[in-house]
């Protein structure tokens, strides 16, 4: 398995910022890169700056009615009401100056790890600045204004004509791509995340499963609050070996949004760094098995942004780029350079201590109910004769 | 919400003198599960469901050469007198005839019993949907609060301040304790946390989500 990846990053990437006690902060993504670099496993060479998405390239997937809305947004010149009507100017989504462009950048980061790896000058490429997967096709949502996922699998349906496999591990439902492909059997989208019932955006029941001919083209495996470490591993890992079999892709998308660990505020799953590790590794041992190794790898949630996010993130590219995630302590140059910013204590190694997760006392339940969901999901990907195995 | 709102007024109809036959295509062709017999002047007379025709067809594990069954009048089967509703009802009224009758359909009348509509269970359920509002992007709250007059606003008060949209409402009896009302919010925004706390300073015990450290744990 030879294989080399590209890195997507510029400052470009760090003007998505709504306001400084907005949970969606961008400066995650100079935390991981920091941390990479302080580690050894980022040499500059692996580096390439994003570049800025155009106004045909954010059409692909947007309104045309909606971009100008963000443009004008974007110089303060869109009126409440209508900024209301797209989604802009919310608690979520607020206006901040520059928006269209810093958003732009995010897309064109994602439209050129598509390039390096379609092109062939890489196998893997991560945006870590990608990952909107809330953006609407003219409404933003849920911290997201352009869906750089949706755009970037557009631009590949268009371009390259490859079939594409879009999976999404943030907690959150992966709804704004699911929907923009719904009803196309070339692109096969699979989401796992916490329950909709109470955590936003309250879609991606299992029986979500596409329309017309993209029927049978949608995934989705919602699992309960509270999961840990080794019921999710469990359902996913199952869960993606089979789609993936079914679907047999030509190229695999990832949405690594570092959500669902037990720390972050705005979720309800208990995960570790354990599957942030597991997560990366099965999506490069996929795509070797499927896609000649062409794998995409975008960021996403992620609100712990001092102990959680930049961990997760740097396993992604240690993978990608080493085949494997970091073990140990973390390099103490990194640590004693953002103690000083971070309000919480940073942890001292790539791994968690299993203690961090609270006793969940109905942990049995749990993993029942999530294996249950594996069930219901793994109807549609078995053959009927296999169906009896399930059980 | 009225009738009027959520009615299909594309109805597939029969004469009396149909035969069954005609009523099976009917039901697959269109894949619908009922059929309003309409008379002159499109009153109607009957309705059949796909289980009256069913009944009267053949099983699938009979040979299938004796069909003669089916070129009996349609007439000869369906039920009457029929249950109808009329456009300026109310959708929460007609839940209450679909519940107490155990039907599934209420074709719509206005005068001289002239059809003009259908509802389905359906059609209430996606109606359903709608009001609950689970079909858009949410996050989901409830709290628990006390029975009295203007607790609403206040509550409401707090959501507004946070500039957060309410996708819906919904107010629930309290099942152990008459003296309290569950409210259940919908609301749009990915982020609930500076609601959930104000509501907390506010006073008001939090149901869902539970799993978020509150003072008393």
């Amino acid at each position: 398995m030879t294989c080399t990846a590209k890195f997507v990053f510029s400052d470009n990437l760090l003007q998505y910022h709504f306001h400084e006690d907005h949970p969606f902060n961008q400066k995650r993504v100079l935390l991981a890169t920091e941390l990479l670099k302080a580690t050894g496993t980022l040499p500059e060479d692996r580096i390439i700056s994003p570049r800025m998405a155009t106004e045909e390239e954010l059409k692909l997937f947007h309104d045309h009615a909606y971009v100008e809305a963000v443009k004008q947004a974007s110089q303060r010149m869109l009126p409440e009401p209508r900024a209301t009507e797209y989604g802009l100017g919310t608690e979520d989504t607020p206006i901040f100056p520059g928006m269209h462009e810093a958003s732009s950048y995010l897309v064109g980061g994602s439209l050129t790890a598509v390039d390096e790896v379609l092109l062939g000058r890489a196998t893997h490429a991560l945006n870590l600045g990608g990952g909107l997967h809330h953006g609407f096709k003219r409404k933003a949502s849920g911290f997201c204004i352009y869906n750089d996922g949706a755009i970037a699998i557009r631009y590949i349906r268009e371009v390259y004509n490859l079939r594409v496999l879009y999976v999404d591990t943030d907690a959150h439902h992966g709804d704004g791509v699911q929907w923009a492909f719904y009803d196309d059997p070339n692109v096969c989208t699979f989401s796992i995340h916490e329950t909709g019932r109470y955590l936003f955006p309250g879609t991606g029941n299992v029986n979500e499963r596409g329309i017309k001919e993209g029927h049978g083209y949608s995934f989705n495996l919602p699992i309960d609050a509270f999961t840990e470490d080794e019921s999710f591993l469990n359902a996913y890992t199952t869960a993606l070996t089979q789609i993936t079999a079914f679907f047999k892709p030509d190229i695999i998308i990832t949405q690594n949004g570092a959500d669902a660990h037990c720390y972050d505020p705005l979720t309800h799953l208990c995960s570790t760094m354990a599957i942030y590790e597991r997560i990366p590794l099965l999506a490069h041992q996929l795509a070797h098995e499927y896609c000649n190794g062409r794998w995409v790898a975008l960021g996403g949630g992620g609100y712990d942004m001092w102990r959680v996010v930049p961990r997760a993130w740097a396993q992604v590219w240690n993978v990608m780029h080493n085949m494997k995630p970091a073990k140990g302590e973390l390099p103490t140059s990194w640590l004693d350079k953002w103690q000083k910013e971070s309000p919480v204590t940073l942890p001292t190694h790539w791994e968690d201590d299993p203690s961090i997760v609270p006793v969940i006392p109905r942990k049995e339940e749990i993993s029942e109910k999530n294996k249950l969901a594996l069930q219901q999901l793994l109807k549609y990907t078995a053959k009927p004769s296999d169906q009896l195995k399930l059980y | 919400m009225l009738v009027e709102e959520i009615m299909k007024t594309e109805v597939i109809t029969l004469t009396p003198t149909a035969t069954i036959q005609e009523a099976l295509d009917l039901l697959n062709q269109h894949k619908i599960r009922h059929i309003p017999i309409i008379g002159n002047d499109n009153h109607v007379i009957g309705i059949v469901s796909d289980r009256d025709v069913r009944d009267a067809s053949p099983s699938i594990f009979e040979s299938a050469t004796d069909k003669h069954n089916l070129q009996h009048e349609i007439q000869s089967i369906m039920s009457q007198p029929v249950i109808t509703i009329h456009p300026l009802d109310f959708v929460e009224e007609i839940a209450k005839i679909f519940y107490d009758k155990e039907i599934a359909c209420l074709p719509v009348v206005r005068e001289g019993n002239r059809l003009v509509g259908i509802v389905t269970e359906k059609d209430m359920l996606y109606t359903m949907i709608q009001l609950t509002g689970t079909h858009v992007q949410s996050s989901h709250i409830e709290i628990k609060v006390p029975h009295r007059p203007g607790i609403l606003p206040e509550v409401t008060a707090i959501l507004g301040k946070r500039k957060t949209n309410i996708v819906s409402v919904l107010v629930y009896p309290s099942k152990d304790d008459p003296n309290y009302k569950i409210l259940v919010f919908r609301i749009q925004t990915m982020n609930p946390l500076p609601v959930i706390e104000d509501l907390r300073e506010a006073g008001y015990e939090l149901l869902a989500p539970n799993h978020i450290a509150g003072p008393n744990r």
